[in-house]
């Protein structure tokens, strides 16, 4: 892979941010669409924009053949045994909404346990939060090891006989690890218990196999895989989207409705009421392709350099505390300058054209795990580069020089 | 460079009042008005106390997290509110507001609002307003509650 030759399909990296090069470290939050993803859109609207599962005509037949390839793509992609455990939703958090929701709802009651991990993104911890509100079912949580990373011995004692939900991150927006997934999955399966992923963070990086998984569902959203915002996938075994109920009613999911009594049709098209966003879905086809092109192992060794470069470096700038272990990381850098607020590090590093994010990253009970308020966080894709790595850290030190010294 | 622009948010006297902000109370007074009040994408949080008398602030004072921006912009209210009347207050918050999302305020106001009128550079940094006025619009709720 060659990273200058890749930029050419992303425009908008090759700009000036406040008068300096553009340097997109934020790519945790979404990541940038490349010509081809914006181009498929485009290309939908121009010649096939059509409303989908409902006209006779050829632009619907059109539309809808091509709703469904792409439904076909996603199964391909996360290696589903067939294209009906895949539902289009609008984003990761509404994915996890509608397991919760539709799913949880049938298979917990009161006593029960929900089980999740302490660095879980807010949007697959209150879901189970309400959850467990509505049914009287307990939330625990598996908690950290020593080096930040998920401790399987809490996995362990967590998952107990009456945990009937196990809900983890597949790579965390914070810490920077991957979780182990297939261990997870092997200690609720030995209890009965129904494994849940939010796989937001990983997809764009790694391939996801939710067969090797052993995953009853996973979420994510396409705006983190190089697609459109407002498309996300909710994939379910076709066993267990048997046992869920729809959650949203109405155009397009039933199968026969009287004045007193409604019918649904089956997954996938029983869970998508309303039109879809088709042009959404297109784009997602769209970014597979991509990705597919590209090759995920030639994603991994790039981000990996990026990584080797960025993680000793970062750590040896004075003041920095890194969050997650020292030692391996994923793109993603949580961390802190000693004596300054991470929303005025965030704001420096902007005017030097460096795009970061600053906050809590929507993970707020891991921030009071860690002992902090907010963080600020980096996060690289493969269309970095090792200069672009290379000038955030010098504007890192211009800024804490900034303000520590004041401006000469 | 990028960081000239800097120096234009974070002045020395911004720096000076998140440094050493006026007014900080660990404990907040018994018997006044309190609000807190919590900035969702950072996290962080100020707790503003206002303690009122014959119509008037007598007291304004603060606690809590938060960036140089939201420190220092809490610190120069309490220095601006206090002793001002409850309808002066309110007047002068609404200018600090408006100062904020960049809008023109009159010269009197400006003046009126002493130190706090350099934050209205934050006018330029549409996303750090909501750190400028996260104190401002405690007060605003707890005079608007009280009806005072």
């Amino acid at each position: 892979m060659d990273v200058q030759t890749v930029r050419k399909d992303f425009p908008i990296l090759n700009q000036r941010v406040n008068g300096e090069p553009l340097v997109y470290f934020d790519n945790a939050a979404t990541s940038q669409t490349p010509l081809p993803v914006l181009d498929a859109v485009r290309n939908y609207y121009l010649t096939e924009n059509a409303n989908v599962h409902r006209g006779v005509h050829t632009l619907a037949e059109r539309a809808t053949e091509h709703y469904e390839r792409v439904r076909q793509k996603v199964a391909c992609f996360i290696n589903a045994e067939t294209a009906e455990d895949i539902i289009f939703t609008r984003s990761t958090t509404e994915s996890l909404n509608v397991i919760a929701r539709g799913f949880g709802d049938q298979v917990v009651e009161a006593g029960d346990e929900i089980v999740v991990t302490a660095m879980e993104h807010h949007s697959n911890l209150v879901p189970w939060q309400e959850l467990a509100m509505r049914t009287g079912a307990k939330l625990k949580f598996i908690e950290l090891d020593a080096k930040q990373k998920l401790s399987l011995e809490s996995a362990a004692e967590q998952i107990t006989p009456r945990t009937k939900i196990v809900a983890a991150t597949a790579a965390s927006n914070v810490l920077g690890t991957v979780t182990p997934i297939c261990q997870l999955a092997k200690l609720a399966h030995q209890v009965q218990a129904f494994m849940v992923v939010d796989a937001a963070q990983l997809v764009g990086h790694q391939p996801v196999d939710v067969q090797k998984w052993g995953a009853d569902f996973i979420a994510f959203s396409g705006h983190k895989m190089l697609a459109p915002t407002g498309i996300g996938v909710l994939y379910g075994r076709n066993d267990v989207l048997q046992m869920m109920r729809p959650v949203q009613f109405g155009g397009e999911m039933i199968e026969d409705v009287t004045r007193t009594k409604t019918t649904f049709k089956r997954s996938p098209l029983g869970f998508e009421a309303g039109t879809p966003n088709i042009s959404g879905v297109v784009g997602l086809g769209a970014a597979i392709d991509y990705l597919k092109q590209i090759g995920f192992s030639a994603i991994a060794q790039h981000e990996q350099e990026l990584v080797d470069y960025l993680l000793p470096r970062l750590c040896g700038v004075t003041g920095v505390t890194l969050y997650g272990p020292q030692n391996e990381h994923t793109g993603v850098f949580a961390f802190n300058i000693s004596g300054l607020h991470p929303h005025d590090v965030a704001t420096g590093l902007d005017m030097e054209g460096v795009a970061v994010r600053a906050g809590h990253h929507c993970a707020q009970p891991l921030m009071q795990t860690l002992g902090v308020n907010a963080t600020v966080r980096a996060s690289v894709a493969f269309y970095n580069t090792i200069d672009e790595c290379q000038r955030f850290l010098d504007a890192l030190v211009a800024v804490r020089e900034f303000f520590q010294n004041g401006i000469n | 460079m990028g960081l000239t622009k800097l120096g234009f948010l974070y002045k020395t006297l911004v720096l000076e009042h998140a440094k050493q902000p006026h007014h900080y109370a660990l404990h907040l007074p018994e018997g006044s008005h309190q609000k807190t009040l919590h900035n969702p994408t950072c996290g962080d949080t100020v707790n503003v106390a206002v303690q009122i008398q014959n119509g008037h602030l007598q007291k304004v004072c603060f606690n809590g997290q938060g960036c140089t921006i939201s420190q220092a912009a809490a610190s120069m209210m309490t220095d601006e509110l206090t002793g001002r009347s409850v309808d002066e207050a309110q007047q002068l918050i609404q200018a600090f507001l408006d100062l904020c999302m960049g809008k023109e305020i009159s010269p009197t106001m400006q003046r009126k609002l002493g130190d706090a009128a350099v934050m209205g550079t934050v006018a330029e940094f549409p996303a750090r307003i909501k750190c400028a006025t996260l104190s401002w619009h405690a007060v605003q709720e707890i005079l608007m509650q009280n009806d005072c």
